[in-house]
């Protein structure tokens, strides 16, 4: 297949995933939705490294990984002591930044 | 035959992504996502990063999607409805998304790029195997690597820090224990509207009331007041 | 010494004397305050004479010294601000008239402040006065003129409002600076003028300018800047229309009244226009316009004094008179006369003060002439000095005020043309002159004895209950910031005795230095210094001055016998000539209406003004449109931008999201 097809697969799930984290409400499925879209530009950056020839791509995947894996440790952390405070799980609840 | 397999591996992930956003419960919401990552994984391996697929499917979808799912039989989030004031939100999302999505691909297609209508580059042995992988990142990448593993050790820490309980207690105890509650706070409560008077404090309430109110969990919310004259800065 | 040397150490004194009265007031005690005070004026005097003699040892056309201790900032052609003076006959007549009469004024005052709870303050204004006076005549380039003007007013505010707590007082000071300070501003910008075409600040130089022809072309800038400078010698001279402050600064202790408002600092405007004759004498506008005013004041305040019923504003008015007599003196180009009568009346406007002091205090502070009557028995002194003073001010020979006042008028009299109709004036002014004074004498002293008459009769001095103020009634206290509770007359105080007596002889002898046909030292002092003057060798003639000497003797014992016929002879006849003239008696009590003029012309603008700039200008344009625009300005922007912070996550989500989509259509569009 030409490349361009796997651009347009990874377009449309890093349109997904940022149409998801503006609908849903808990932040669980709003972290999931954010592991979309670093998955579409993991996508985005093999077929370009496949395109050049140049593993750099794959390098550059592989560190998003790296710290997707990150973020979500540290993000699910967080969703972890928000509910241990008895805290509603849910954005539209947590609004103390309202300025 | 790579195309069939390519709409296949398509097909499977964009169904996947549509299920995280879609699925009410979350829990179905992170088998979705594994799915997707299957999926995902496919497509990599049609792009020549074998590598890059193996670590997918053991990283991501083999330990970061089982901690996802342990939190969530943790904090569980049942079916929540949808407030009424988020439907203005669905809108603005969509019109984002189709927006964003159009604008993607117009960039693709439309960026005159000749290679990306091709296969691309000749395939050269080795392209993607972990011996060059690892080659690279041992060289060129290695200043990454090791500010890779550096994050690592620090979400880790982050997260054992954010996570952990106070004074020993078992989680049984905390429930009982309400000193240790940090009660729902109220609108009032030190916020940034509040210091600069976008809200009033609760309405005065006569000594007789305000005793009993003390029992309650917090104060009785007050109505954001609209910005006042007289509380200025 | 050097003549400038002295003349030094007579700035020096009274300076010391200030700074170490002021600083040291606690230490020093009553006593200590007094004696300060006195000694350095005495000492100031004792250099003064000490600069006469040895002025007088140099050549009569090498008199004029000049002597610089500083130079401030001097920038080639135009400003050349030094710390000179100028030793010359001008100066030094009028350093031996202040210092001569300020000691005699100091020593009076040790025993007539006594009980005075503010003895030091007192000594050291009126030792910072007596220097800044100096400073004034002394003062060699505008510069230190001017700084001697603003401080003499300075001093003059300090000791008219000295019993700071009664509101009569204060408000008299304040009126008294405020009508200063427009002279002041006169004198600056009259200054300016001069010093634009004379390019030099220095006195000597800029009237060596003048006669260089530096105005030639510019005979309206010089004209204008002498008539500028009369402004400020007409606030500080209180000659119409800038005198309403001279009647109310009699608020200030008598003693204040004598030097200040009668021998020295009034007399600061006849000093400045002889000491700037070359400039009058090329802009006969001017010179002319001061004779005028002059003239116009010497009847104005006649008139008032026949009707004022405070016995220190008769002699306050009556300086204004004599004043007014200086100034037509010196407009007309008579400055050895007006100078020669500005030291007589010194001599005997002192005297009167002192002796109305000490009358007043036998009233235990009250001033009223309708309350006094009959004390001549009582307090035989005082009487005897007021008759002198009354005399010598009346213009009766042999006494001082006689000379001095008809070679005045025998000066103006020579000018002829015009100057005719001055003449004429100012022998009715000198019979109004008398009238008034004599009037204020036959009242105070003569008709039955007033209750506090008899008291002093029986050796007993009034003491009042309730100290009250003189003015108003309205009760005070005796504490500081008010008259002590001890008055004093003169016939129990040795000080005072001591300094009346010497000024009486003053009164009485002062005027044989310039008997006509006999003698003129005074003219032949003060001839270096006028050497200069166009005038310089016009002379009256011997028959216009013998005329007017009979003239004047013969309006004054009129005068004096109109006097005693209205209040002595025919009692009664006063409030008969009163009922008579009812208009003229009503525009002469109201004193010409001027206060209330002023007021409505001057004050109620410019306090309209200020109130319209408060209200309007300040509170509207200002704090509403600029201060509180901009802060409402700001406070909206910033209202607009934290709407933004909703604090939903979402929200903020979708705001990214957007931004980047536009962004990425910006760049689409950019690049297609």
């Amino acid at each position: 297949m030409a490349i361009d097809w796997y651009l347009v697969v990874s377009a449309l799930i890093f349109c997904i995933g940022a149409g998801g984290v503006l609908v849903r409400r808990n932040p669980l499925v709003i972290l999931l939705c954010l592991e979309l879209m670093l998955n579409a530009a993991n996508l985005a950056l093999i077929a370009f490294a496949r395109m050049h020839g140049n593993s750099d791509g794959q390098i550059f995947a592989l560190i998003v990984l790296v710290v997707a894996a990150c973020e979500v440790t540290v993000g699910l952390g967080l969703i972890v002591a928000i509910f241990r405070r008895r805290l509603p799980v849910d954005v539209d609840e947590l609004r103390e930044l309202q300025g | 035959m790579s195309a069939v397999i390519f709409f296949i591996a398509a097909i499977g992930a964009i169904a996947g992504a549509i299920g995280v956003v879609a699925l009410r419960n979350p829990f179905y919401s992170v088998l979705a996502l594994v799915g997707h990552l299957l999926a995902l994984a496919a497509l990599f391996l049609l792009l020549r990063a074998e590598f890059v697929a193996a670590a997918q499917v053991v990283v991501y979808a083999g330990a970061v999607m089982v901690l996802y799912l342990f939190v969530v039989s943790y904090v569980g989030g049942g079916a929540r409805p949808l407030t009424p004031g988020g439907s203005s939100l669905r809108a603005v999302a969509g019109f984002a998304m189709l927006a964003l999505f159009a604008e993607l691909a117009i960039a693709v297609l439309g960026s005159g790029l000749k290679a990306i209508s091709g296969d691309g580059a000749p395939y050269v042995s080795g392209f993607g195997s972990p011996a060059a992988i690892g080659e690279a990142l041992l060289t060129k990448f290695l200043f990454p690597f090791e500010v890779a593993s550096l994050l690592l050790l620090v979400a880790a820490v982050g997260a054992v820090v954010l996570a952990r309980r106070r004074g020993g207690t078992t989680l049984e105890d905390e429930i009982r224990d309400s000193a240790h509650w940090i009660t729902p706070r109220s609108l009032f409560s030190g916020t940034m509207a509040e210091a600069v008077g976008a809200i009033r404090p609760p309405a005065e309430q006569e000594p007789g009331q305000a005793a009993t109110d003390e029992t309650e969990l917090g104060r009785p919310v007050a109505t954001p007041a609209g910005r006042d004259e007289e509380v200025g800065w | 010494m050097s003549t400038t040397t002295w003349a030094w150490l007579v700035l020096a004194f009274p300076l010391a004397g200030a700074i170490v009265n002021g600083l040291g007031f606690k230490a020093l005690g009553r006593r200590g305050a007094g004696a300060i005070g006195t000694a350095a004026i005495g000492l100031a005097f004792v250099c003064a004479l000490g600069a006469l003699i040895s002025l007088q040892g140099h050549a009569s056309d090498h008199r004029q010294l000049v002597s610089s201790l500083w130079d401030y900032a001097v920038t080639g052609p135009g400003v050349d601000a030094r710390l000179s003076i100028l030793v010359d006959p001008l100066s030094v007549y009028m350093m031996l008239v202040v210092t001569g009469v300020s000691t005699l004024i100091h020593l009076y005052s040790v025993s007539y402040m006594k009980g005075d709870r503010g003895y030091a303050r007192y000594f050291a204004y009126l030792n910072f006065f007596v220097f800044s006076m100096l400073l004034l005549v002394l003062g060699g380039n505008f510069l230190v003129l001017i700084v001697g003007w603003a401080f003499v007013g300075a001093a003059s505010y300090l000791l008219i409002s000295f019993w700071y707590r009664r509101g009569t007082a204060t408000q008299a000071g304040i009126k008294a600076f405020v009508i200063n300070v427009v002279g002041d501003v006169g004198l600056v910008l009259g200054t300016f003028f001069i010093l634009r075409y004379s390019g030099t600040l220095d006195l000597l130089g800029t009237f060596r300018a003048a006669d260089g022809g530096a105005f030639a072309g510019h005979q309206g800038a010089l004209t204008a800047g002498c008539l500028l400078l009369l402004v400020g010698a007409f606030a500080k001279s209180a000659q119409i229309p800038l005198h309403t402050w001279l009647p109310d600064a009699m608020e200030g202790p008598t003693p204040v009244s004598s030097l200040i408002h009668a021998a020295t600092m009034v007399t600061a405007g006849v000093y400045l226009i002889a000491r700037m004759h070359p400039l009058f004498e090329r802009a006969p506008a001017a010179a002319d316009t001061a004779a005028i005013v002059g003239c116009v004041t010497l009847l104005v305040a006649g008139t008032i004094g026949l009707v004022m019923t405070d016995i220190k504003r008769v002699i306050a008015y009556s300086t204004m008179s004599q004043i007014g007599y200086m100034i037509m003196a010196v407009g007309a180009g008579g400055y050895v006369a007006g100078l020669f009568h500005l030291m007589t009346h010194a001599f005997f406007k002192a005297l009167l003060f002192m002796a109305a002091g000490s009358i007043i205090g036998a009233m235990a502070g009250g001033q009223s002439l309708e309350r006094m009557s009959g004390f001549r028995r009582a307090m035989p002194f005082t009487f005897g000095c007021f008759v002198v003073g009354g005399l010598a001010l009346s213009g009766v020979p042999p006494f001082s005020g006689f000379f001095s006042k008809d070679e005045i008028l025998a000066w103006i009299g020579s000018r002829g043309g015009g100057w005719d109709a001055l003449y004429v004036l100012g022998y009715a002014g000198a019979f109004l002159t008398a009238v008034y004074t004599w009037r204020m004498i036959f009242r105070a002293f003569f008709g039955e004895p007033c209750a506090e008459a008899r008291e002093l009769e029986h050796g007993h001095l009034a003491h009042a209950e309730v100290p009250t103020n003189p003015a108003t009634g309205e009760q005070e206290d005796a504490d500081v910031g008010f008259p002590g509770p001890e008055h004093t007359i003169a016939e129990r105080a040795l000080p005072m005795k001591v300094s009346m007596t010497l000024l009486a002889i003053g009164a009485t002898v002062a005027g044989f230095v310039q008997v006509p046909f006999v003698d003129d030292v005074v003219t032949k002092f003060l001839a270096p210094t006028f050497a200069d003057s166009k005038y310089v060798h016009l002379q009256p003639s011997d028959g216009l001055i013998t005329f007017g000497l009979i003239l004047g003797t013969v309006i004054a014992l009129a005068g004096i016998a109109l006097a005693h016929r209205v209040w002595v002879a025919k009692p009664g006849s006063a409030a008969a000539w009163q009922a008579r003239f009812k208009p003229a008696y009503e525009l002469f009590v109201h004193k010409w209406w001027f206060d209330e003029a002023i007021d409505l012309l001057v004050v109620r603008p410019f306090a309209a003004f200020g109130d319209f700039s408060r209200r309007t200008f300040e509170r509207v344009v200002v704090e509403g449109t600029l201060v509180d625009g901009t802060t409402s300005v700001v406070r909206a922007g910033s209202a607009a931008v934290r709407a933004i912070q909703t604090g939903f996550l979402r929200y903020y989500a979708a705001l990214l999201l957007l931004g980047g989509a536009a962004v990425l259509l910006y760049f689409l569009i950019a690049s297609s």
